[in-house]
């Protein structure tokens, strides 16, 4: 049964191997701003579109305008 | 036109709309913006959110004073190699298109790097290479996109502010140890005297001893603190019970385990902990974006362009202006300083100060005081008092402002500390006398037992859970509290005092009447086709309520800034504008801003800009006139009063020509006898509302300013505020109810503890399972309160 040392001392590492990810991440700021992470991984490399397709894109998005504030 | 809306911001486009690429615009801005976002790739913007655009303002000379490198190292948070960090303030952004466009700078200028916005906030951290760009390039950029930034005088003497994260420490190192105890206790819940168990209970226990031991030493530190400062200071508050639990829950642990007597109760301790920090954590939602601390700092200018001796205009920090300066105003700056004026027009929208919106004109000669903004052209002033002197800011010298109001206040769960504390300790002494004598073995067992079932978890975890909940339920309503603790000084208000002017009038909409003799048909024509060319706000409001269809030209036009505006067609004159320029002699009974017109140089009347009072104001006051004593405060003359008396309960006192230090002494007098809820809007109202016991400020746009006060109210649900009220006494019911509910609890433990039966693990369940009812309890009630304020 003594192999409980080993399983103990393998459950703590892994245990503290977490906490110390959770005190870094706080340290990083991550918990700083819990809203605009959110949004921002909804948005694509809309940007390097060419001009024209975006002037239509923005047609089709004129007509099914929707009024979100 | 006029039913269309902007392609960008979605206001209507009205009779100046712009027709552009097949989209209509409101105003030329708002077309360029479009302009730059289309030409830079960025027209994505309106995919994601549909006219989530703002109307840029004219910010041209404005920040001069970003050449100024001394102001600017002020400002950024990095200055080295070429390379300059910058946080600002945007308060304008409002959705997602907002974060996408600000986030995508770089495409809009190649120096630019890096930009991130932090929505909660409302700020934008923005890298940039200062090789062919800077500041100020930056901030006219965001100006020319409609996201100006809001640089002032409180952003240059910010320190370093550190962002505190001990909470959330704290709370990760209980629930770590907490998760990690339990397991290790698991165990010996299920004891069967195995042989395995009994080998290596020794191993789990003082692994339990470790994992404990950073949950009282770090986590729990706050307690012992908090209970040590209370009781220096003669108080019992909730903290002293909640320390001595901790401390018995370990010392009896370690000699338990030591003595080989138990396995301890380090599962109770890291949970009460754990539970603990987690009210703490919830209470403590905050309005990042809003500031509750505001004082003029926030509303006035870094730097100002003063002319020296030799006529040259150079920039300098506000607090370096000195008596007998010269400086320039410019259209749209706040005034920093108490000043005479020297040279141009100045019309002066003194609203922050006030709560007052129209302008008033001032005359070379004149004296001008600190906080008007400027609406007119440029104006040079000589400066009478510095920054610190001037009228308006020596109010902020008053003690009132230096006070914290929640230190004062012994909140509810603090007041049954004290009882809660002695009734503890003395089942405690009773308990321990009695088996002293049956059976002296158990008597020590028997008092920690008593002091470590009757830890007030469940008691100290209602407050913050309620008002943790209604804080937030009353953010829903736009209803703005600073923190908790507003909640609890709500629930004791017994009077409440109104500011007039902008609280409960408002500054959107004016009611006009006109009063003298009738204008004939071809006079209003006239009139309105006159109006329809000038842009004065007034003359806008007054274009919009002249019935007359009739549009002739005009053969003459003239405006005279600051004085009104002439008009000539078919022989005719018509003169719009101040009594002086139409040739009135100033009435003295005028307490309204008023246009006079004349026609053909013979005066015919005046039109009498009033205020309008908020819709629903007279229900508020007769809502509230049942329960609370009433006031209204206003630093106008008495104008007003029989229109006031119309709408207010008649035992509504009445106030008029109060100076803002008048208002905090009245408050101040009243708050002998009673607590007071100060509302107001102005800065004038400031030191009323640092002195009430609530200060709650109206706002029509939360993003812009308020003073220094205790909650922020927007003015669209200004008739919530009784049912606010009495919300807030109801929360402290179901607080009240809540200790009920944990003494429940308590007894029912107490009666293992007083016998000598409490085993671990009985208190490894109670304590989870009272905490966890208290949370679902004050959960459910305070949703059911929420109902009360749908109609």
């Amino acid at each position: 049964m003594s192999v409980i040392y080993v399983l103990l001392a393998i459950s703590i590492t892994v245990a503290v191997a977490f906490f110390a990810a959770f005190v870094l991440s706080v340290k990083s700021g991550q918990y700083d701003d819990t809203y605009t992470p959110s949004v921002r991984m909804l948005f694509e490399d809309e940007v390097v579109k060419d001009k024209k397709e975006s002037t239509l894109n923005n047609q089709k998005s004129n007509k099914n305008t929707t009024t979100n504030q | 036109m006029t039913d269309t809306t902007c392609y960008h911001c979605g206001d209507a486009c009205g009779k100046n709309g712009v027709h552009f690429d097949d989209k209509n615009f409101c105003c030329n801005g708002c077309k360029t913006v479009y302009e730059i976002f289309t030409s830079n790739g960025l027209a994505t913007y309106y995919e994601i959110e549909a006219k989530a655009g703002t109307t840029p303002n004219e910010v041209r000379k404005k920040y001069d004073f970003l050449d100024n490198q001394e102001i600017v190292g002020q400002l950024v948070e990095f200055n080295e190699d070429g390379v300059q960090v910058v946080s600002l303030s945007i308060p304008s952004i409002h959705c997602s298109s907002c974060i996408w466009v600000l986030e995508n700078l770089n495409k809009l200028h190649s120096a630019i790097t890096v930009s991130q916005v932090d929505f909660p906030k409302k700020t934008i951290r923005v890298t940039y290479r200062t090789q062919d760009f800077s500041l100020k390039a930056l901030v006219l950029l965001l100006g020319s996109i409609g996201y100006e930034p809001y640089i002032s005088l409180e952003e240059f003497n910010k320190k370093d502010k550190k962002v505190d994260r001990s909470l959330i420490y704290k709370l990760g190192v209980a629930g770590f140890a907490f998760g990690n105890v339990m397991l290790l206790s698991f165990p010996e819940y299920f004891e069967v005297q195995e042989y395995w168990l009994d080998q290596y209970k020794v191993v789990f226990r003082w692994l339990m001893f470790a994992f404990s031991l950073p949950v009282v030493f770090y986590a729990g530190q706050d307690y012992f603190i908090s209970a040590y400062k209370g009781l220096r200071s003669k108080l019992l508050n909730i903290d002293v019970p909640i320390a001595l639990g901790i401390l018995t829950l370990f010392l009896r642990s370690t000699a338990d385990i030591i003595f080989d007597l138990g396995s301890g109760f380090f599962d109770s301790l890291t949970g009460l902990v754990f539970f603990l920090l987690l009210g703490k954590f919830f209470q403590q939602k905050t309005y990042a974006y809003l500031s509750f601390e505001r004082d003029y700092k926030s509303y006035f200018p870094i730097a100002v362009t003063r002319l020296t001796k030799s006529g040259e205009e150079e920039n300098v920090q506000v607090y370096h202006i000195d008596k007998g300066d010269r400086i320039l105003i410019r259209s749209h700056e706040i005034i920093p300083v108490d000043c005479i004026l020297i040279k141009g027009n100045a019309e002066i929208d003194y609203s922050f100060v006030t709560g007052e919106s129209e302008a008033v004109f001032r005359e070379s000669g004149e004296k001008l005081f600190a906080g008007g903004k400027q609406i007119g052209d440029v104006l040079e002033v000589e400066v009478l008092k510095s920054v610190s002197q001037s009228y308006l800011t020596q109010l902020w010298g008053n003690a009132v402002f230096a006070k914290d109001k929640s230190s004062h206040f012994q909140n509810i769960t603090d007041s049954i500390g004290k009882r809660f504390t002695i009734a503890v300790l003395s089942i405690a002494t009773l308990a321990t006398v009695y088996w002293l004598a049956v059976d002296p073995t158990l008597a020590l067992n028997v008092f920690t037992s008593v002091l470590i079932i009757a830890c007030p978890c469940a008691i100290a975890l209602a407050a913050p859970f309620t008002l943790g909940n209604m804080l937030r339920i009353f953010g829903k309503y736009k209803f703005y509290l600073k923190n908790t603790n507003v909640i609890e000084r709500l629930a004791k208000i017994d009077t409440a005092i109104f500011d007039k002017t902008g609280t409960l009038t408002t500054n959107q909409k004016d009611t006009i009447c006109y009063e003298g003799l009738e204008l004939t048909e071809a006079e209003t024509a006239l009139l309105k086709t006159t109006l329809r060319a000038s842009n004065h706000p007034l003359s806008r409001s007054l274009y919009d309520i002249l019935k007359s269809n009739a549009i002739m030209t005009l053969d003459e036009f003239q405006e005279h800034t600051g004085k009104g505006i002439e008009g000539k067609a078919n022989a005719h004159t018509i003169k719009v504008g101040s009594a002086a320029y139409v040739g009135e002699e100033q009435s003295t009974s005028m307490t309204n801003t008023a246009v006079y017109v004349s026609s053909d140089e013979n005066v015919k009347g005046r039109f009498v800009f009033k205020n309008t009072y908020r819709e629903g104001i007279d229900d508020v006051f007769e809502a509230l006139g049942t329960e609370y004593g009433l006031g209204i405060l206003s630093g106008d003359n008495d104008g007003e009063r029989n229109r006031l008396e119309e709408l207010v309960p008649k035992t509504t006192s009445m106030l008029f020509n109060q100076k803002p230090e008048d208002k905090l002494e009245y408050i101040k007098k009243l708050q002998e006898e009673h607590k007071v809820l100060m509302v107001g809007d102005g800065l004038n109202d400031a030191g009323a509302l640092a002195q009430s016991d609530v200060g709650l400020a109206v706002s029509e746009n939360i993003n812009v300013f308020s003073p220094a006060c205790d909650g922020i109210l927007d003015a669209s649900n200004m008739n919530l505020l009784p049912r606010f009220l009495r919300l807030s006494k109801n929360a402290m019911q179901v607080i009240k109810m809540s200790f009920i509910l944990s003494l429940c609890y308590n007894i029912v433990g107490l009666y293992f503890a007083v016998t000598g039966q409490l085993q671990p693990v009985i208190a490894a369940i109670l304590m989870p399972l009272s905490s966890i009812s208290i949370v679902v309890f004050t959960t459910i009630a305070t949703n059911f309160l929420e109902k009360k304020l749908k109609n």
